[in-house]
């Protein structure tokens, strides 16, 4: 829940322009971009990932700099578990 | 010291421990504050107090919404969701936390339809999926998971769906600070700031504890050299005799904040005046959320929509 997840905008929805496709090393989730409606990601744009949202844009080392960390704080599977679960994918 | 050659750019962090040192020299005890779980793990994991010379004591701070959810909230959760047709959905991390009967999970066994989400907007599928029940989200967390529980309540008032209800437990970090600044047990130098939290309320809300307080505050990132940068620019800031507010994690963090999860969070969330924080009998503090009662018996907890407007 605490967790800050970098992922990369894939695709955003033609329909519902809050909602958006991210790779996040190489799983793909749907998420929900309705918290950056002052500064909207594009395609290609990295963001920080808080429960299933957007919340703030970065830069793609900064995401890669995230990565690490969270790797180094023992927290990638837990990153990862979150992410796999968004969509009520792999829950319960 | 532990770890340093594992870390990134090890040659800078031995470089700023050894700034730090000098910074410190040996004549006073520094006393610093990391509100933040997640800088707490990050020192404990990264060995940062190895790092540190013995006249820099990091205290931990009350930064975990987990730790701090009195199981009195747990209870009343879980009393609601033991009414027929309830879905009690909340993030993994509640799932073990123990209430006076028992975990989130130790109700699932005994037969309690508990449900593990990983996100608000999936709480609200959930309702979708199963118009004949409630769903009940748990909702818990610091200003990072608020906002995406506001806009999850907003889309289902517009979605007009009314089998979902939030039991809020959202804090907010301010009022704690506050708390622990007017604790006079509680002798403190500066501060080390929340990461993720400050993305979403920015650096401005900090200001009093510089101005008022005279209290250096920096925002902080979370790897081992953004924890020993904010170091060094809380320790310039009391040699020099300044109060400010810093952003050392300027990459991440905008000064404004995000103004439309804020936007979100004031649209939807009332302030309480008290909530009780666990662990920190030393204050009660002000939470986000509301006691509005619901229609259909549920009383005194889960904030139905369209009540909290």
């Amino acid at each position: 829940m605490c967790l800050a997840i970098p992922g990369k905008i894939v695709e955003i929805s033609s329909d519902n322009q809050d909602s958006a496709l991210v790779d996040v090393v190489g799983v793909r989730r749907k998420i929900d971009l309705g918290l950056l409606q002052d500064d909207k990601p594009t395609l290609g744009d990295w963001v920080l990932i808080h429960v299933g949202f957007a919340m703030s844009k970065i830069s793609e080392q900064d995401a890669a700099d995230q990565m690490n960390t969270l790797r180094m704080l023992g927290e990638i599977d837990g990153a990862m578990q979150e992410i796999q679960g968004y969509g009520l994918e792999d829950v319960n | 010291m532990r770890f340093v050659d594992e870390f990134r750019e090890p040659e800078l962090i031995s470089k700023t421990a050894e700034e730090i040192r000098r910074l410190a020299g040996r004549e006073r005890h520094y006393r610093m504050m990391e509100v933040c779980g997640g800088h707490t793990h990050a020192i404990y994991r990264f060995g940062l107090k190895d790092i540190l010379p013995e006249n820099i004591e990091l205290i931990h701070g009350p930064g975990c919404p987990v730790c701090v959810l009195p199981m009195g909230r747990i209870d009343d959760g879980l009393s609601i969701a033991q009414q027929p047709d309830v879905i009690f959905a909340a993030f993994g991390d509640m799932m073990r936390v123990p209430g006076t009967q028992g975990s989130p999970l130790e109700h699932k066994a005994r037969g309690m339809d508990v449900r593990i989400v990983y996100s608000p907007s999936d709480a609200l599928k959930l309702a979708r999926l199963n118009p004949d029940k409630h769903v009940m989200f748990f909702a818990i967390g610091f200003e990072t998971t608020a906002p995406s529980t506001a806009l999850t309540m907003m889309r289902a008032k517009a979605e007009g769906i009314r089998n979902f209800s939030v039991f809020c437990n959202h804090v907010t970090i301010i009022p704690a600070i506050r708390a622990i600044l007017d604790s006079p047990d509680m002798r403190l130098d500066a501060f080390i700031g929340p990461g993720h939290v400050s993305t979403v309320i920015g650096c401005r809300p900090y200001e009093w504890i510089a101005q008022n307080e005279r209290k250096p505050i920096v925002v902080s990132g979370f790897e081992p050299l953004d924890i020993l940068q904010s170091v060094v620019m809380l320790l310039r800031q009391l040699k020099a005799g300044e109060a400010r507010v810093e952003n050392q994690y300027k990459r991440v963090v905008p000064w404004e904040g995000n103004r439309a999860a804020l936007k979100a969070m004031a649209q939807v969330f009332q302030l309480r005046p008290y909530f009780e924080w666990r662990g920190w009998d030393l204050f009660r503090s002000r939470h986000c959320g509301s006691t509005t009662s619901t229609p259909n018996g549920m009383r005194n907890s889960a904030l139905r929509f369209p009540a909290s407007a």
